[in-house]
C-alpha cells in the first residue's frame, strides 16, 4: 500500500515530526530543532512568528470555541518563545450552510480574547468551499511578537541544563476530554471545562522577574510527553518527572481511567512547561501561583544526568517506567 | 477519585510489597491472562518493585492481540463494499491484516469506519443509517460478549435489518487450559477481574483440581495485583492450590447470571483461532441460527485468502508466556507501536506495547 496521511500524522507525536522533518523541512531547508516560533533578527528588532490551523470537532465546546482557540493557540506559542505577542492574521475556510449566527459569535469570542490578550487582529482572509469539502469552519491565525535579544534562546532549549526543574502551570488533559466529552456526548458528573486561555500575561511577569528561564513550551498536542520528548532529545539529557506531583483533575482522571488514557499524552491550550534553574524555580512557582490561570501550578520533575535522551517517570507505587514519545493518536481501550 | 486513591498508595503499597519479600522464598513464576493486568503491571512499574525470584508473564489476555489476520481481512472487505459503514473498537483499528492493510489505513483511504465505545453505539448508528449495512466488528471475552448479545437481541426484536456482527468473541478459560496443556511452567495465574465479574469464579475451578495450578482473580489497582501476588505466594509455598477471590468487591462465586443467561441465549460455542495458539476448540462464540439476521458471515460471506503469520514473529510463544517481547528480532526495530508487525504490539493492552512503552531501564 502506498504511504498516505493518516490521522496519527496530525496527532503531534512521532509521525507529526517524521512527516514534518521528511516533506517539509527537507523542501523548505528550515533549520532544526523545529520551535513553537521561528526567530526572526534584523539589525533593529528580533520578531517572533508562528503560524497555527484550527479544525477542533465540535467548533463549539464546554469552555470555549474555535474562535478563542485560535486566538489562545497562536498567542500562547508566541509567548513561550519568550516573545510579546502584537499582530495577528486571521483566515476563515468556511463551508457552505454554516449559520452566520455561529460565526459571528465566534468573531466576537476572537475580540474577546484578542482583547485579554493585548493583540490586535489586523489582516486576514475568507473562503467558501461547497459541503462536505470541510468540516463547518476551519481556522488559520498567524503571530507576530517582539522579542528581547536576551529571551532569543528559550524556544530551542540552549541553555537546559543538569539540575534545572520542570514547572507545569496547572491540571493536565482538561481540554482533551471537554472536546472528546462533548463530539462523543459523554456526560460527566461535574462537568470538565476546556483550559484554553491566552497565557501571556501570565508568563510575562515570570520573565520580567527571573532571568533563568531556560525552555518553555505549552502542552498542546501530544501533551506533556510529548513536549518532555522533544526536549529530551533537543538537549541530549535525561528527563525525571514524579506522578504524585503532576496535577491531574478528578473528572479527567475519572474519564482516562474509563477509556484507558494517559493524561500525560493529552492536550491541553492553556498549559506550558517551564524549565529553570533549579534557585529561580521557587520564585517562579509563586509567581505563577498567583496567576488565576496557574494556580495549580507545580514543580513535577527535574532535568538528570542519566538516561540521556528518555524521559523517566517515578509512579505513584514507586516503581519506575519510560514515557514514549507519543505515538499515533490515542486509541479507546476495548475493556 | 477516592475509590482508586486507597489501592495506589505507596506506603500500603511498601507495605505489601516487604511481605511478598519476606514470604518468597522459591522461585515464582506467574501469568497474567488479561490485557488489562498487563498494561497495568507496566504503567505502574510493578515489575522494578518486586524481587527478582518472581515473575510475571503475559499470556493470551489480549482481546485484540489474539485477533487472527483473516478477521482483519474480512473488515477490510466489507469496508470496500457499497453502503457498508464498519463499527469498531478504536484499538482494533491499528491492527495490521494481510500486507500491512489495516481499518486505519483503509478509512484514511475513505472506508466509512467509525469506533464506537460498545455495541449499542453501533446499534444506535444503524438506526441512524437506515440505507447502510452497519457491521459491528465483535471482538472480546466475557467483558464485551454480553454487550454485543444485549445489542443483538434488541436488533432482532426490533426487525433492524442492517444491523450485523463479525463475531471473534472468545471465552477465557479454554486458553489458560491450553497453556497449561502445553506444559507452561506457571505456579499460578493472575485471573481475569472483569471476565470473572460475568462468569464467576467458579469458572477456574479445573485450574488447581487438574494441574494444580493457582488461581487468584484480581482487581486492577496497583494494591490488587500486589496483594493477589502475595496470595499466590502463599498457595505455591502451601502447594495447596485452590480458586481464590481478590477482587471480592467485584467478583462473586457464580458471576453475573443476567449477563451469562443473555450471553448462552445469543451465542453458541465454535471452535476459534487464537493468533499464535492455533485453533482451540470451544473457545469461541458465533451467532445462534435464530440471530442469523445479524450473523455478518452468513447474511454476507465472504472468502479471504489467509496468509502465514509474519516470519520472525514470536507473538505465539509470548502470547504462551515462553518468551518475551525482548527476545523477539523485530521488538523495537520492525515492530513498534506506530508500525506494529505483530498483533502484541497494536493494542494498549498487547504484552509488547506494553513493554516498549513503559519498559524499565537499568540506569
Amino acid at each position: 500500500m502506498d504511504e498516505i496521511i493518516t490521522l496519527n500524522h496530525g496527532a503531534g507525536g512521532r509521525q507529526s515530526h517524521d512527516l514534518i522533518s521528511r516533506v517539509f523541512a527537507a523542501a523548505f531547508g528550515m533549520p532544526m530543532p523545529l520551535t513553537d516560533s521561528a526567530i526572526i533578527e534584523d539589525a533593529v528588532n528580533t520578531l517572533a512568528f508562528t503560524t497555527d490551523s484550527y479544525v477542533v470537532d465540535p467548533v463549539f465546546f464546554p469552555g470555549g470555541d474555535i474562535g478563542k482557540l485560535s486566538i489562545c493557540g497562536t498567542v500562547n506559542d508566541l509567548a513561550v518563545s519568550g516573545a510579546v505577542p502584537k499582530y495577528i492574521s486571521a483566515s476563515f475556510i468556511i463551508e457552505e450552510g454554516f449559520p452566520v449566527g455561529h460565526l459571528r459569535k465566534i468573531a466576537e469570542s476572537m475580540a474577546e480574547e484578542a482583547h485579554k490578550a493585548g493583540v490586535k487582529i489586523v489582516t486576514g482572509d475568507t473562503k467558501v468551499v461547497e459541503k462536505g469539502k470541510c468540516d463547518q469552519l476551519f481556522i488559520t491565525t498567524s503571530g507576530i511578537g517582539m522579542l528581547q535579544r536576551d529571551r532569543t534562546g528559550i524556544s530551542a532549549g540552549v541553555e537546559v541544563a543538569r539540575g534545572d526543574k520542570l514547572i507545569i502551570n496547572g491540571s493536565l488533559g482538561n481540554h482533551a476530554i471537554a472536546v472528546l466529552g462533548s463530539r462523543n456526548k459523554l456526560s460527566f458528573t461535574t462537568p470538565v471545562i476546556s483550559d484554553c486561555a491566552p497565557l501571556n500575561h501570565m508568563i510575562n511577569k515570570v520573565l520580567e522577574k527571573c532571568k533563568k528561564i531556560h525552555f518553555m513550551r505549552d502542552l498542546t498536542r501530544g501533551g506533556l510527553s510529548g513536549v518532555l520528548n522533544e526536549l529530551a532529545a533537543i538537549c541530549e539529557k535525561g528527563i525525571i518527572i514524579d506522578e504524585n506531583s503532576i496535577p491531574v483533575d478528578g473528572p479527567v482522571r475519572g474519564a482516562c481511567e474509563m477509556l484507558g488514557f494517559d493524561p500525560l499524552y493529552l492536550a491541553n491550550e492553556g498549559k506550558i512547561l517551564i524549565v529553570a534553574a533549579s534557585s529561580e524555580s521557587e520564585e517562579i512557582l509563586s509567581i505563577l501561583k498567583s496567576d488565576p490561570l496557574g494556580r495549580n501550578s507545580a514543580i513535577i520533575g527535574e532535568i538528570s544526568g542519566q538516561n540521556e535522551g528518555r524521559v523517566i517517570l517515578n509512579t505513584l507505587t514507586g516503581g519506575k517506567r519510560i514515557v514514549d514519545m507519543p505515538s499515533g493518536v490515542q486509541l479507546p481501550r476495548i475493556c | 477519585m477516592k475509590f482508586i486513591d486507597g489501592y495506589r498508595d505507596s506506603d500500603l503499597i511498601g507495605r505489601i510489597v516487604r511481605r511478598i519479600e519476606i514470604s518468597a522464598t522459591g522461585r515464582y513464576v506467574f501469568m497474567e491472562v488479561c490485557g488489562g493486568h498487563t498494561a497495568a503491571i507496566r504503567r505502574f512499574g510493578i515489575n522494578s518493585i518486586l524481587p527478582r525470584n518472581i515473575r510475571l508473564i503475559s499470556g493470551p489476555g489480549c482481546p485484540v492481540c489474539v485477533t487472527g489476520k483473516d478477521f482483519i481481512d474480512t473488515l477490510a472487505a466489507y469496508s470496500e463494499m457499497d453502503d457498508v459503514m464498519i463499527c469498531s473498537f478504536g484499538d482494533l483499528l491499528r491492527i495490521p491484516g494481510t500486507g500491512g492493510r489495516s481499518l486505519e489505513k483503509m478509512k484514511a483511504g475513505g472506508a466509512d469506519i467509525r469506533v464506537v465505545f460498545s455495541c449499542l453505539d453501533a446499534l444506535e448508528t444503524a438506526r441512524r443509517w437506515p440505507y447502510k449495512k452497519v457491521i459491528f466488528a465483535g471482538i472480546g471475552f466475557e467483558t464485551t460478549a454480553p454487550g454485543t448479545a444485549v445489542a443483538v437481541k434488541l436488533a432482532a426484536e426490533q426487525k433492524l435489518d442492517n444491523f450485523l456482527v463479525l463475531s471473534a468473541h472468545k471465552v477465557m478459560p479454554p486458553a489458560m487450559e491450553t497453556i497449561l496443556r502445553e506444559g507452561t511452567a506457571l505456579n499460578g495465574f493472575i485471573c481475569p477481574g472483569h471476565v470473572a465479574a460475568i462468569t464467576g469464579a467458579d469458572v477456574f475451578g479445573f485450574i488447581p483440581a487438574r494441574y494444580n495450578t493457582g488461581c487468584v482473580v484480581t482487581g486492577f489497582e496497583p494494591a490488587d495485583i500486589l496483594v493477589s501476588i502475595l496470595m499466590l505466594v502463599l498457595q505455591a509455598n502451601s502447594g495447596l492450590p485452590a480458586v481464590e477471590i481478590q477482587y471480592g468487591r467485584v467478583v462473586t462465586a457464580s458471576g453475573n447470571m443476567t449477563a451469562r443467561k443473555i450471553m448462552a441465549e445469543v451465542f453458541e460455542p465454535c471452535d476459534a483461532e487464537w493468533r499464535g495458539l492455533g485453533i482451540i476448540q470451544d473457545s469461541g462464540l458465533q451467532l445462534r441460527e435464530k440471530y442469523t439476521c445479524c450473523d455478518a458471515k452468513k447474511i454476507i460471506p465472504i472468502d479471504v485468502n489467509r496468509e502465514a503469520e509474519t516470519e520472525n514473529c514470536i507473538c505465539g510463544d509470548i502470547l504462551k508466556g515462553v518468551r518475551e517481547p525482548a527476545d523477539c528480532p523485530l521488538f523495537g526495530t520492525l515492530c513498534t507501536p506506530l508500525n506494529p508487525e505483530g498483533a502484541c504490539m497494536v493494542s494498549e493492552e498487547g504484552s509488547c506495547n506494553a513493554w516498549y512503552k513503559y519498559r524499565i531501564t537499568d540506569g
